[in-house]
């Protein structure tokens, strides 16, 4: 690995600073598990490394039930799952944090890292999607908020600018009788890159889906949203039809290429089964919540 | 070439500093730079475990920190898991189970497994065995490492009592 510069600055200010000066040749580190990985590999090469686990903006963790999650960008996984207010509001969001990677991963990586990593394949980013997170990026010139399913541009890339550093993720308050749900298939049990992965969420009304939103992991360039799914659950009974037609319409939308993870049929197949599966759980918890 | 990073930080109970390159991982200071080489290098990409240590009360891959970031944070390596000449629980459960041949991966597995105990005594197997999946070992199959942590457990409840 090249030489590379190393700062750590403690506020919000002087991390600004920093990238803003150092433009393209500057790269943000929080968990590090997929930065330094790119780095040894030749697949990114800054000059700086802003490491950003010390600013007090981006390590935050605050919920109520009125305004929803405000998760700093460099809270670890761990912090995540291990939050109970998250773990009751949000398990479609612990679905995905506790699978990414293993538990020294978990140790370290963080959810706005997966998120600006964007990787296809990325677990957290469809549940995001699913539960309409929002980006809150910043930069010495002001700050702005993307949403999720805007986010990511292209296999690691996003619509972060040199500059930029994306502050917190924002969710909103979970509404009455939600739930949200996020699974995938890899061929182990575990520490494995999703060969499909479906994030879903529904609002139930008396029995019936008042509104629905479907993403999806590793078929696309990027983590697709896939709006027709779920709107075409919008006024529809929570039924095993209505759920098999929205699944077909997830796989329809999906584009996958074939690799050494799975081939382009296999992959189609998976969106169907892993959308309807993911609808069934997510409906369920809705139901539970009341 | 620009100046090396002076850094002090605590690995096993002592102060130790030292001086490293900002590209230069937490496990090639611990091995090339301070002389602990009981870490191993397997992957150095975070997917086999085999340089797990403890960082500020997580186990972490230490292939995938940066020297640099330990300024002021506390490390427990697996040269800090023995009392002495006492092995700890754990080890001896590794070998009173034959949970080794190679032996490459059993430091990061030690490490881990410790770190599982202290925060849930009495685990299920698959606990254990999702905790562990981190660590990669290539030659035992597993089943005896998940034996050992089981027999570990067990001891060191029986101890408590």
């Amino acid at each position: 690995m090249k030489w590379i510069d190393y700062e750590a600055p403690k506020s919000l200010g002087d991390a600004l600073t920093l990238l803003s000066q150092h433009g393209d040749r500057a790269r943000p580190i929080a968990g590090g598990t997929d930065i330094l990985v790119q780095l040894r590999a030749g697949a990114r090469s800054p000059d700086l490394l802003v490491d950003v686990k010390g600013i007090p903006e981006l390590n935050e963790i605050s919920y109520s039930p009125s305004s929803g999650l405000t998760l700093g960008s460099a809270v670890e996984c761990y912090k995540v799952y291990g939050n109970s207010d998250i773990s009751n509001a949000y398990p479609g969001l612990i679905d995905s944090a506790s699978i990414i990677g293993g538990t020294q991963i978990q140790g370290r990586a963080s959810i706005g890292g997966n998120l600006c990593n964007a990787a296809p394949s990325g677990d957290s980013i469809p549940a995001l999607i699913a539960l309409g997170a929002t980006a809150q990026i910043a930069s010495s010139g002001g700050t702005r908020e993307v949403p999720v399913e805007e986010f990511c541009t292209a296999p690691g890339r996003t619509v972060v600018q040199p500059g930029e550093l994306v502050v917190s993720i924002h969710l909103p308050a979970p509404v009455p009788n939600s739930g949200a749900r996020y699974i995938r298939f890899i061929p182990r049990n575990e520490m494995d890159i999703a060969v499909v992965g479906a994030g879903v969420s529904v609002v139930l009304d008396n029995g019936n889906i008042k509104s629905a939103r479907v993403a999806l992991a590793s078929v696309a360039p990027t983590p697709l949203f896939v709006k027709e799914a779920g709107d075409a659950l919008a006024g529809k009974p929570a039924t095993d039809e209505s759920i098999r037609v929205a699944s077909q319409l997830a796989s329809d939308a999906a584009t996958p290429i074939t690799d050494m993870r799975g081939t382009i049929e296999f992959r189609k197949h998976l969106c169907e089964v892993l959308t309807r599966r993911a609808l069934h759980t997510a409906i369920e918890r809705a139901k539970e919540s009341g | 070439m620009p100046a090396k990073t002076y850094v002090q930080t605590t690995i096993n109970g002592e102060a130790v500093d030292f001086l490293c390159e900002p590209r230069q991982s937490l496990l090639e200071c611990l091995r090339d730079v301070i002389g602990l080489t009981g870490s191993k290098e397997g992957c150095n990409d975070g997917n086999c475990g085999a340089c797990t240590v403890v960082l500020d009360g997580r186990i972490v891959t230490s292939c995938l920190v940066l020297g640099v970031e330990v300024e002021g944070r506390d490390i427990t390596t697996i040269e800090g898991i023995a009392v002495g000449s006492t092995l700890h629980p754990v080890q001896q459960a590794y070998l009173e189970n034959a949970a080794l041949q190679c032996g490459i991966c059993t430091p990061g597995f030690i490490v881990a497994s410790k770190a599982l105990l202290d925060q849930n005594p009495n685990p299920t197997e698959h606990e254990i065995r999702f905790w562990l999946a981190n660590n990669l070992c290539r030659c035992t199959g597993y089943d005896k490492i998940v034996r050992a942590v089981m027999d570990a457990a067990n001891k060191m409840q029986e101890a408590a009592v």
